[in-house]
């Protein structure tokens, strides 16, 4: 990396250039006077089309260049695309709101999400590209032999990416739809269109100088608001070094703010709401009957006298609204009493490490953050799409050093995140709370409409409590450039940063499904004799057809995608975790043991997801399923205990099983390189 | 290379990899353990808990990586493993 810059560097050195160049125009545009949308227009059609046209420059008919991009990625650049595959939608847009509502405890996903780089670098990475082959389940394949360890390392790496390809693509559509007010389900297609133009003719070449192309981008977006930002409050334009003074200011403000009579009179508002849910939940079916009847004579009351139309409509329309039966009537006002409940609780500050009342609810508070953090540690050293890439440097050495520059690119993203929630929680407490709710700046209203912030003046009194705002975790990321007040132009950046970063992960996830199933089910295991050009069409063709299928779900927009999310790291974890680092490291782990471990482990993880998470699987016909959580670990952890099953079965039935008679060669191969090894 | 001298490459990688595993799982696992108690002392105008979550464990975590790239660099040349480019 040292000395002149080498040819690649120099493009993307010009590209970046050339990108910066675009934002200036637009911003001077905008003085002009071009409206918003065009703005919003400007960059989809511009990212979309620089894009497309590294896709089709890196167009390839071979198939080591398909699956691998030739070995030839240096580590500085499979670093930045690894950053990119790396960070999807959710990182971009919900991770700064997560922060900002949950404080202290939403750090598990910042540890969790780099930490797992360590382990990618210690245990995996320089092993797995030694091994130089094409997917994860080949490595185990290898490892263990036959094709049933193969097969179930495809359908979990499938499960585990499936889910996670359909979130980012709800993404694009939610981007699109937002700030160039595509409709929803177009928006997908949009999407669906920029990811295909880079995967489609080019593949793993075409994704990889994509992802670099998308990282600028998404890194550049990201941090431009938020330094803004901080040079207005602080006069620093690093918001990560500054952002510790802001922070004792919110400690400061928060301590003020929490205990004043007014915040207390709205949360006892809440509980009181809460307790009237809970009764009527009780007393159902007499409680919807009531509540109809009461309604009708209302109406009746209203019309026999002489008021106003107005008044009656809205009566009537409460009336029609009300649930249809008793089962929806549950369900809906479960719901209500949650959310009550939930704004009725006394605030916790930014800072403080696992909040709680009580000694009992700060331990459970602690185990579930240290839990949380193990899952996400470990899911990121086994998600295939993220492991690939180090498949793709030309040399062992340079594997271990994209891992490096692999976490420094996400850093920067990552230590952003908690300043971007602070900066953001400055500004809410400062200029938001005790404001009369008229004179509210424009920027609560405009997204009031599109349903990520609501306002609710519980105790009537014109003025805003801070339990009387919600905020969706999105908001905070894409409303900041107008909470700073920052032109259009950076509110356009930023969705082009979110729309970067859900397509390169799309990208990325689309891959390692294909190759999944053209490379590991079709040719080694179906047709291994097939010839190069057709094992080429069977992976387009699939790409194509898994894209479009991933597509169709997310334009039904399924309300649970990003809790799906969650629980990938958990499954990806169990069921690839315990069998590759044992694989490599021990060498008594056999292909019985490493089954049944990747068989516990993924039944574990999702028989605890099923039970904490649902009552009933309907379409099944099952009921009362909901358990006790164990320990008091929520379900996005499930993974804690798949993945400790998941080792202690390895061991338990490898100890009482026969090795593998190529294991021996196979580990002498990924150790030390030793001429005997798969190539 | 000898098979003698495969082992001893081996052990030396694998006792790299144990030590530092060990020093992420103390930082990861037994700080964020005792996060209340170092909230109570401060850094950068951060409380300290808070601060190794938000930005000192991640720079641990670049470190670990560095000091492991340049151990096995050093142990490749030191044993001749070759690592030329294949494709």
């Amino acid at each position: 990396m040292r000395g002149p810059l080498t040819r690649l560097q120099r493009y993307y050195l010009y590209y970046t250039g050339s990108f910066l160049l675009f934002v200036l125009a637009l911003a001077f545009f905008e003085r002009q006077g071009m409206p918003p949308r065009w703005i919003g227009y400007a960059f989809l059609f511009f990212t979309i089309t620089m894009y497309a046209a590294i896709g089709i420059a890196s167009r390839t008919s071979d198939v080591s260049e398909y699956y691998i991009a030739g070995r030839r990625v240096p580590a500085f650049f499979n670093g930045m695309a690894t950053g990119a595959d790396w960070m999807s939608a959710a990182s971009f847009m919900g991770l700064a709101g997560t922060l900002y509502l949950t404080g202290f405890q939403g750090l598990a996903y910042i540890i969790g999400w780099t930490g797992g780089f360590v382990l990618v670098a210690l245990l995996l990475a320089p092993y797995l590209r030694r091994f130089g082959q094409y997917t994860i389940p080949d490595f185990l394949g290898a490892r263990y032999g036959g094709n049933a360890i193969r097969l179930v390392a495809v359908a979990a790496a499938i499960l585990a990416s499936f889910v996670y390809v359909v979130a980012q693509i709800y993404g694009v559509g939610v981007i699109t739809s937002r700030f160039v007010s595509l409709q929803f389900e177009i928006g997908v297609f949009v999407g669906l269109a920029g990811i295909l133009v880079c995967s489609f003719l080019g593949g793993m070449r075409a994704v990889t100088w994509t992802q670099v192309a998308q990282y600028v981008i998404l890194i550049v977006a990201y941090v431009a608001p938020v330094a803004i930002l901080s040079y207005n409050v602080t006069g620093v334009a690093v918001p990560q070094l500054v952002y510790g003074k802001v922070l004792q200011e919110v400690t400061q403000l928060e301590e003020r703010l929490f205990h004043t009579p007014a915040e207390q009179e709205v949360r006892q508002l809440f509980l009181e709401r809460a307790d009237t849910y809970a009764q009527k939940i009780m007393q159902l079916p007499d409680s919807l009957n009531h509540e109809r009847e009461y309604l009708s004579n209302e109406i009746n009351r209203l019309k026999a006298s002489d008021a106003q139309m107005r008044d009656i409509v809205v009566l009537e329309r409460q009336r029609r609204e009300l649930p249809q039966d008793a089962e929806q009537a549950r369900v809906r006002w479960e719901k209500e009493m949650f959310a009550a409940v939930e704004r009725s609780q006394p605030p916790s500050h930014h800072a403080e490490a696992f909040p709680g009342e009580t000694p009992e609810v700060q331990y459970s508070q602690k185990i579930n953050f240290l839990a949380l953090i193990f899952c996400l540690t470990v899911g990121t050293a086994a998600l295939p799409h993220v492991l690939i890439r180090f498949y793709t440097t030309p040399t062992v050495r340079q594997a271990r050093e994209s891992v490096f520059w692999s976490l420094l690119f996400i850093l920067i993203l990552y230590i952003t995140a908690p300043a971007y929630a602070v900066f953001a929680k400055f500004e809410v407490l400062k200029h938001l709370a005790e404001i009369p709710i008229a004179k509210l700046p424009g920027w609560v209203a405009a997204w009031t409409k599109v349903g990520l912030v609501s306002i609710e003046d519980i105790n009537r009194d014109g003025i805003l409590q801070l339990a009387e705002l919600s905020l969706n975790p999105d908001v905070i990321v894409l409303a900041t450039p107008e909470i700073a007040g920052m032109p259009y132009v950076i509110s356009g950046l930023v969705a082009a940063g979110a729309l970067a970063a859900a397509l390169s992960t799309a990208d990325g996830l689309l891959l390692t499904i294909t190759s999944a199933l053209s490379h590991d089910v079709y040719y080694r295991i179906m047709r291994p004799n097939a010839s190069t050009q057709f094992r080429l069409v069977i992976s387009k063709s699939l790409l194509l057809l898994v894209a479009v299928l991933a597509a169709t779900v997310a334009a039904e927009k399924p309300g649970t995608i990003l809790s799906m999310v969650a629980w990938a790291f958990s499954i990806a974890g169990s069921a690839f975790f315990p069998a590759l680092v044992l694989g490599i490291f021990w060498n008594r782990a056999t292909r019985t043991g490493a089954l049944a471990g990747m068989l516990v482990g993924v039944l574990l993880t999702v028989y605890y997801i099923i039970r904490v998470e649902f009552d009933g699987i309907a379409w099944l016909g099952i009921h009362n399923l909901k358990m006790d959580p164990w320990f008091h670990v929520q379900s996005t952890s499930a993974g804690v205990f798949g993945i400790v099953a998941g080792f202690v079965t390895i061991i338990l039935v490898s100890l009482i099983t026969k090795p593998y008679p190529g294991a021996q060669q196979f580990l002498d191969g990924i150790r030390h390189g030793h001429e005997g090894g798969e190539r | 290379m000898s098979k003698s001298d495969r082992a001893t490459y081996w052990r030396q990688t694998r006792n790299l990899t144990a030590g530092l595993f060990l020093v992420w799982v103390l930082v990861t696992f037994v700080l964020n353990w005792f996060a209340r108690e170092l909230n109570e002392l401060a850094i950068f105008g951060f409380p300290f808990g808070f601060y190794m979550g938000a930005q000192g464990t991640l720079v641990i975590y670049l470190l670990i990586i560095w000091f492991y790239n340049r151990r096995m660099r050093s142990l490749d040349e030191a044993y001749g493993i070759e690592d030329e480019e294949q494709h």
